[in-house]
C-alpha cells in the first residue's frame, strides 16, 4: 500500500513540476506589471528545443539549457513588442502562443516518434536510502531538484533582497519607480525573459522527463493553467507551489481513476483539471479586494515614460 | 545617435491602414528567409503558398468555404476585442455550435424538411452562445478572468465532442469509427456555386459583415461597446454598463462562433468527427486584429487568412513542406502587425545627441 | 490668505552666501516637446540655505525645469552648474549624489508596500533596514514629521504620504530640496507645519526650490522668487518687494483681469436634496459615505472643501449616478428620489456633472469631439432615434460647444486626447453647461488648466447659477471655492459638514473644517480627520 501511495506520490512530482516552473516564471513577470499570455508557446519551443537537442547531441545538460534558451529567445520577442514597439500585452501573448504552436511543429516534425530514456535520477548518497522520504524527495531527476530550490530562491529573492524589492515596485507603480529613476524598462525586459527561461524549463522537463517524446502541442494547456495558478495563488511563490501540486493531484487522479476502469468515459476525466482551474479562478477572483490588494498594480498597463 | 519613440500628436490615419500591408510585406520577407533556412526554392514555395490555390475556379470557391468561419468568428470578436473582453475561447464555442446544430441534424436523421437546417442554426447559435455564457457569468458575477475560463472550456469542449463521437452519436453502420452518422441532405448545406464546396454560410457570412459594421458605426449600441473598451470610466459616467457589453459581446461572439462550427459540419464535412476545424478559432483572433478590428478589414483579413491555409495545404501536397508553415505564418503576420502598430500612436525619430536613455 | 502664514518668521539667509557661487546655476535651459517649447533659454540661481520660489501658472513650464534639474528630462541645450562646476545629471541618481533631491507633486509612491520599503526604495543600497528604521524615527522626531514605518501607504492620509516624500529626501542629507506644488494636498494647519519644517531646513543651510502658483505662500515663505510665463523667465525678484498683486501681474501677464465681482444671486426652490446619504466603501481604497445631508437651491453654488482622498470622489459618484444607493430618497433631484437610479435617469430629471479626470473620464482620449459630445449627451438631447446615432444634430450640438466656450481645436473630428489641458476642460465644462441641466456637480473645474480657461470656466459658472441651476462644486483649492460659492461644506473622512455661508467664515474654519475638528452649527467636535 506505502509502495503505491508513493509511487502515486512520484507521479505527481513529476505533473506539478513543469507547472512550478511555468507559474514561478510567469509569476516574476507579472510581478514586474507585465502580463504574458504566451506561456503555451514558450513551453512548447522549450520542449521542442530540449528534445531537438538531446537527439542530436545525447547531452542532457545541453538539452535543458537549449529548452530555457529557446523560451527565453520567444519571450524576447514577446518583451521588444511589448516593451520596444509598445504592442498590447494582451495581444501579443496571444500572437506568442499562435507563433509556438506553429514554430514548435515546425521544427519538431521530424522528431515525432523517436524515443528517449529520460533524464537520469539523481540519488542523493545517504538521503535517498531513507525509508519513504529517500524515494520521494532524493531520488529525482535535476530538473525537479531544480524546481524546489527555485521556490526557494524566488521567494527569498522577493522576501530580502533590494532587486526584488525594486521588481515589485515597478510592478507597483511603474511612475513612481521611474520618476524615483529606476529602469523600469530594463527591469521588465529581464523580468520577462525570466518567465520565458521558465517556461523553456517547463517544455523541457515535459519532452525530457515527463513523457519524454515529441508531440505536437504535448503542453496540453499547461500554460494556461499556470496562468491561472499565478492568480489562483495570489502571486505568492509558496502559494504558487502548492496549487501546482495540487492540480498536478488533480491530473494524476484521473489518470489514474481511468486506469482502475471508473465508469466514466475517459474524456470526462480529462476535463477534470480544466475544469479545476476555472473552479480555483472563479474562488478566487469572487474576492475583489484580495485581488485588488496583491495584484501587481500596473498588471497590463503600457508604460512609456514623457517625463 | 539612437532612435526613439515620440508620441504623435494625433493617431495616424494613414497607419491604421498602411500596418496591415507592411506587416504583410515583412512576413513574406521573413517567410524567404524562413524557407531558405528550410532548404526550399523560396520563390517555388511562395508561389504554392499564395498564388497556386487560387488559380483555378476551385481554388477561389475553397478560399470561401475557409474564409466563412474566420470571417464570421473574426468580426463578432473584433467587436468583444473592442470592448476589451477578451474572449478566445471561440475553437470551443465553435465546437459547442458543430455539436448542438449536429445533434439536431442527427435527432432528426431522415426527416425530410425545411425547417432542418434552419433549426439546426438555431442551434449552432445557442450552443455556441451557452458556451460562451459561460465565462460571461464568471465574469460579471465572480470578477473571473474571461481569458482563461473561455479558453479552458474550449478543452473541454474538445473533449465533450470527443466523447459524443466515440460513444453515443457515433454512426451505428461505421465500423466502428468515431465519427457521426453523415448528415441527410436536408440537414446540409446547399451550394450556392455548382461544382465546388461554397456554401449558403458564405452568404449569411457577408450579411453578418454588413449587419456588424451597421451596429459598430451607425449604432449608440457599437458606441457603447467602443467606449467601454476604450475608457471604461466615461462608460460608466456615461451610464453604459460594462456588465452588458460583456454579456453582449461573449454572446455575440458564441453565437457567431458556434453559427460557424455548425456551418463546418453542415458544410464542408457533413458529419461530426472528433477534430471539426484546423484552429480557426485562433486563428480568427489573428483575423480580427489584422482587419483592425473594422467589419470590412476582418472581410479581407479572412480571405487573407483564408489563403495561408489553403497555401499551407498546396504547399505540403506540391513542395512536400509540412502543414506546420501555416501556423508559423499567421503568428509571424501578427507579430508584425503587433509592432508596425506602434506608428500609429507614435513616430520614430533620431536623436543625433548622445544622452542618457533609461527607464 | 496670508493671514494664515502670518505668525511665521521668514529665514533671512547669511550674509557670507553673498559672498559664495551659487548652489545651483542654470543657464539657457531649452527643452521642446512635439509642438511645443516647454521651456527657452531659462536662467535659475538658487544659493545655499536659500527658500527659492519658481514661480508660474499651469503650463509655464516650471515642471519641465526641474525635472530637467533632477535628471528626469534631457535639456535640448543649456549649462547646469553646481557649485560652479558644470554638471551633466543624465538621471535621477546622478542629481542624489550631487545632493539634489526632490518632492513629486504626484507622489511616486509604492501604494500596496510598506513606509519603510518605501523609503528604502529611494535611498542607496546598501542600507540595513533596521538602521534605516531607525534613521527614519529619527529624521521624524527631528522635523516634526511622524511617520509609522510599518504601515501600508494605501492606509495613510495624503498629508502622511508627503511626508514620506520628505524623509526619503531628508534621509540622504540634500543640498537643494525640490518641492513641487506640495501644499496643493494639504490642509492649512498642514501647511503652517510644513513651513516650518522648510524653514527649519533652510536655517540649517538647506536650499529648497519651492514651486507654486499661490502667490500668499509664497509671500510667507521664500526670500527670492524666479517667474516663468509660457517657458520663458519674466522676472527674477527679491520677495520682500513685491506684493501679491505685482507678483500675479508678472505671472500672467494679460491674462490677468481684476476678480470678478461678488455675483449678487437669488437662492430659489431646493433641487438637489442630499438626505442621510449613506455607501459603503467596496474596497480597501476607497472611503465610506456616512450620513451626507446637504441641500443646494436653484441659484446657488455651494462648494465642499476637502483633501484629497476623503471621500470626494465617492460623493460625485453617488450624486451622479455611477454608485447606486439605497434609500431612494436619500437624493432628490428636482424632487425626485432618484438614489437607486443610474446616471442616465438622473440625467433625465435634469443632473449633468463633471468628474475631476478628463482623460478618460469626462471624455474618451481616442475618440473625436463629435462621440465625446453623443457620450454624455445623447439622451437629454434626444441624439438616438431608435438606436441610430443623429449624426446631425449631434454636430450641431457640438459645433455650438466649440463655438460658445472657445475651444480650441482643429474642429470637430478632433481627437479629445489632442486638446490641451484647458481647451479639453472647456469642451466637457460646455457639453454640460449647454444641456441646461438643473443640477450641476463638478469636481474640480479648473484643475490643471491655464488662466484663461479658468476664467472661461468659472464665469460659465456663474452665469449658469444666475439662470437658475443649483451648482455643487468639489474642489481642494479654496481660493477658487472662496471666488465662486455662496456657501461651503468640508467633506472628511467620508463626513460631510454643514455648508456655511461664506460671508461668515474665515480660511482657518474651514482649514479647521476640512481636518475634521470644526463643524459650524454643530457643538460637539468630530474625531480628527483619518481618511484611510
Amino acid at each position: 500500500m506505502a509502495d503505491i501511495l508513493i509511487a502515486a506520490i512520484l507521479t505527481i512530482i513529476t505533473a506539478a513540476t513543469p507547472l512550478v516552473y511555468a507559474a514561478l516564471g510567469e509569476m516574476i513577470t507579472e510581478k514586474s506589471g507585465v502580463l504574458n499570455l504566451g506561456v503555451e508557446g514558450m513551453i512548447l519551443v522549450g520542449a521542442v528545443a530540449g528534445f531537438a537537442t538531446i537527439h542530436s547531441t545525447g547531452s542532457a545538460a545541453l538539452a535543458i539549457f537549449a529548452g530555457l534558451a529557446a523560451g527565453a529567445l520567444l519571450a524576447s520577442v514577446f518583451a521588444l513588442l511589448v516593451l520596444g514597439f509598445q504592442a498590447t500585452q494582451v495581444a501579443t501573448g496571444l500572437a506568442l502562443t499562435i507563433f509556438g504552436i506553429g514554430v514548435s511543429a515546425l521544427v519538431g516534425q521530424d522528431l515525432v516518434g523517436i524515443a528517449y530514456d529520460g533524464l537520469p535520477k539523481i540519488s542523493i548518497p545517504l538521503l535517498s536510502s531513507i525509508p519513504v522520504i529517500g524515494p520521494l524527495l532524493f531520488q529525482h531527476d535535476i530538473l525537479v531538484y531544480g524546481s524546489f530550490a527555485l521556490v526557494f530562491l524566488v521567494a527569498w529573492f522577493l522576501k530580502n533582497t533590494r532587486p526584488g524589492l525594486v521588481l515589485r515596485a515597478v510592478g507597483n507603480s511603474h511612475d513612481a519607480a521611474h520618476a524615483i529613476g529606476y529602469p523600469v524598462i530594463r527591469i521588465r525586459y529581464m523580468a520577462i525573459l525570466f518567465g520565458g527561461a521558465m517556461a523553456g524549463l517547463a517544455g523541457a522537463y515535459l519532452s525530457l522527463a515527463y513523457s519524454p517524446l515529441w508531440i505536437e502541442n504535448m503542453s496540453a494547456g499547461r500554460g494556461w493553467i499556470a496562468l491561472a495558478l499565478v492568480v489562483f495563488a495570489t502571486w505568492r511563490p509558496w502559494r504558487v507551489f502548492f496549487g501546482a501540486y495540487l492540480f498536478g493531484g488533480i491530473t494524476i487522479f484521473q489518470l489514474h481513476a481511468q486506469a482502475f476502469g471508473v465508469g466514466v468515459p475517459a474524456q470526462i476525466m480529462s476535463m477534470l483539471p480544466y475544469l479545476a482551474t476555472i473552479v480555483v479562478l472563479v474562488i478566487i477572483s469572487r474576492d475583489i479586494n484580495k485581488i485588488k490588494l496583491n495584484a501587481p498594480m500596473c498588471i497590463g498597463k503600457p508604460f512609456h515614460p514623457t517625463a | 545617435m539612437f532612435v526613439s519613440l515620440v508620441k504623435r500628436p494625433e493617431r495616424s490615419q494613414w497607419m491604421v491602414y498602411l500596418s496591415p500591408v507592411i506587416a504583410l510585406a515583412m512576413t513574406l520577407v521573413s517567410g524567404i528567409i524562413l524557407f531558405q533556412l528550410m532548404g526550399v526554392e523560396s520563390g517555388k514555395a511562395l508561389y504554392a503558398f499564395f498564388v497556386e490555390p487560387i488559380t483555378h475556379k476551385y481554388g477561389w470557391a475553397e478560399l470561401g468555404v475557409k474564409a466563412t468561419p474566420l470571417i464570421l468568428i473574426g468580426v463578432a470578436l473584433s467587436v468583444g476585442f473592442r470592448a476589451n473582453v477578451w474572449n478566445i475561447g471561440a475553437e470551443g464555442q465553435l465546437t459547442l455550435g458543430a455539436i448542438c446544430g449536429g445533434g439536431v441534424a442527427l435527432f432528426f436523421y431522415g426527416v425530410d424538411s425545411v425547417f432542418v437546417l434552419p433549426l439546426m442554426m438555431v442551434g449552432g447559435i445557442l450552443g455556441g452562445m451557452m458556451w460562451a455564457a459561460i465565462p460571461a457569468f464568471l465574469r460579471t458575477r465572480f470578477n473571473a478572468n474571461e481569458i482563461l475560463t473561455s479558453l479552458m472550456l474550449t478543452y473541454v469542449a474538445t473533449l465533450l465532442l470527443s466523447v459524443l463521437v466515440h460513444g453515443p452519436w457515433r454512426d451505428p453502420d461505421g465500423f466502428n469509427f468515431p465519427e457521426s452518422r453523415i448528415f441527410s441532405d436536408s440537414a446540409t448545406l446547399p451550394v450556392i456555386w455548382a461544382g465546388t464546396r461554397l456554401h449558403l454560410g458564405w452568404i449569411i457570412t457577408i450579411a453578418v459583415v454588413a449587419a456588424v459594421w451597421v451596429l459598430m458605426s451607425k449604432t449608440i449600441v457599437g458606441f457603447q461597446v467602443k467606449v467601454v473598451g476604450q475608457a471604461p470610466l466615461a462608460g460608466r459616467h456615461a451610464g453604459f454598463s460594462v456588465n452588458r457589453v460583456i454579456w453582449f459581446s461573449l454572446l455575440l461572439g458564441g453565437a457567431m462562433a458556434g453559427l460557424a462550427g455548425l456551418f463546418e459540419v453542415s458544410g464542408p464535412i457533413g458529419q461530426l468527427l472528433p477534430v471539426i476545424s484546423p484552429g480557426y478559432g485562433f486563428t480568427a483572433i489573428i483575423v480580427a486584429f489584422v482587419g483592425r478590428l473594422h467589419p470590412v478589414g476582418v472581410f479581407f483579413a479572412g480571405l487573407l487568412l483564408a489563403l495561408s491555409y489553403l497555401g499551407g495545404e498546396s504547399a505540403q501536397i506540391t513542395m512536400n513542406l509540412p502543414l506546420a508553415v501555416t501556423g508559423v505564418f499567421q503568428g509571424m503576420l501578427l507579430f508584425f502587425l503587433l509592432a508596425c502598430d506602434v506608428l500609429i500612436a507614435y513616430q520614430f525619430r533620431l536623436n543625433m545627441t548622445r544622452g542618457a536613455k533609461y527607464g | 490668505m496670508e493671514s494664515a502664514f502670518g505668525a511665521l518668521s521668514k529665514t533671512m539667509p547669511h550674509d557670507q552666501t553673498r559672498m559664495m557661487p551659487p548652489l545651483l546655476q542654470l543657464q539657457g535651459m531649452t527643452k521642446s516637446f512635439p509642438g511645443v517649447l516647454a521651456n527657452e533659454a531659462v536662467d535659475l540661481e538658487v544659493m545655499e540655505g536659500e527658500i527659492h520660489a519658481l514661480l508660474g501658472e499651469n503650463g509655464a513650464g516650471k515642471s519641465t525645469l526641474v525635472k530637467m534639474i533632477y535628471g528626469i528630462l534631457k535639456p535640448d541645450a543649456g549649462v547646469m552648474s553646481w557649485k560652479n562646476a558644470p554638471v551633466n545629471i543624465q538621471n535621477p541618481a546622478v542629481a542624489r549624489a550631487l545632493g539634489i533631491v526632490m518632492v513629486f507633486q504626484h507622489f511616486s509612491l509604492f501604494d500596496s508596500m510598506s513606509v519603510l520599503e518605501n523609503i528604502a526604495l529611494g535611498v542607496e543600497r546598501g542600507t540595513d533596514k533596521s538602521e534605516l528604521e531607525n534613521r527614519i524615527v529619527e529624521i521624524s522626531n527631528r522635523y516634526g514629521l511622524p511617520l509609522d514605518p510599518g504601515r501600508h501607504v494605501y492606509t495613510l492620509s495624503v498629508g502622511e504620504r508627503q511626508r514620506i516624500e520628505i524623509i526619503r529626501c531628508l534621509l540622504q542629507n540634500p543640498k537643494l530640496l525640490v518641492m513641487d506644488e506640495p501644499t496643493s494636498v494639504l490642509t492649512p494647519q498642514e501647511v503652517t507645519k510644513l513651513f516650518e519644517t522648510l524653514n527649519r531646513l533652510s536655517e540649517e543651510g538647506v536650499a529648497i526650490l519651492y514651486i507654486s502658483h499661490k502667490l500668499n505662500e509664497i509671500k510667507a515663505l521664500c526670500r527670492k522668487a524666479t517667474i516663468l510665463r509660457n517657458g520663458k523667465v519674466v522676472a527674477s525678484v527679491e520677495v520682500e518687494s513685491e506684493t501679491p498683486q505685482s507678483l500675479a501681474a508678472k505671472m500672467m501677464g494679460e491674462a490677468l483681469q481684476a476678480p470678478s465681482a461678488r455675483h449678487h444671486r437669488k437662492a430659489g426652490e431646493v433641487r438637489l436634496e442630499i438626505d442621510g446619504l449613506h455607501n459603503t466603501a467596496t474596497d480597501q481604497f476607497s472611503i465610506s459615505l456616512k450620513d451626507i445631508r446637504l441641500k443646494v437651491q436653484s441659484g446657488e453654488i455651494v462648494g465642499i472643501a476637502g483633501v484629497a482622498g476623503n471621500g470626494q470622489d465617492e460623493l460625485l459618484r453617488a450624486i451622479n449616478g455611477e454608485e447606486m444607493c439605497q434609500p431612494a430618497d436619500a437624493i432628490q433631484i428636482n424632487h425626485q428620489p432618484c438614489a437607486n437610479q443610474g446616471p442616465n435617469q438622473r440625467r433625465g430629471l435634469g443632473m449633468a456633472s463633471i468628474p475631476e479626470e478628463r482623460l478618460g473620464y469626462g471624455a474618451v482620449p481616442a475618440m473625436n469631439l463629435l462621440q465625446n459630445t453623443l457620450l454624455t449627451a445623447f439622451q437629454r438631447l434626444g441624439l438616438v432615434k431608435a438606436g441610430f446615432v443623429d449624426n446631425r444634430r449631434c454636430k450641431s450640438f457640438c459645433l455650438g460647444i466649440l463655438e460658445s466656450f472657445n475651444v480650441t481645436s482643429s474642429g470637430v473630428l478632433a481627437e479629445a486626447g489632442s486638446l490641451s489641458g484647458g481647451n479639453l476642460q472647456k469642451f466637457i465644462v460646455g457639453r454640460e453647461i449647454n444641456q441646461t441641466p438643473s443640477v450641476l456637480v463638478v469636481s474640480q473645474p479648473t484643475w490643471g488648466v491655464d488662466a484663461g480657461a479658468a476664467q472661461t470656466i468659472h464665469h460659465a459658472l456663474h452665469k449658469l447659477a444666475e439662470n437658475g441651476t443649483a451648482i455643487l462644486v468639489i474642489s481642494q483649492d479654496l481660493d477658487e471655492l472662496m471666488g465662486l460659492c455662496d456657501r461651503i461644506a468640508a467633506i472628511c473622512s467620508g463626513t460631510l459638514t454643514r455648508a456655511a455661508p461664506v460671508s461668515e467664515i474665515t480660511i482657518e474654519q474651514i482649514g479647521m473644517m476640512m481636518a475634521g475638528i470644526e463643524n459650524p452649527g454643530t457643538e460637539k467636535s468630530q474625531d480628527v480627520c483619518q481618511p484611510g
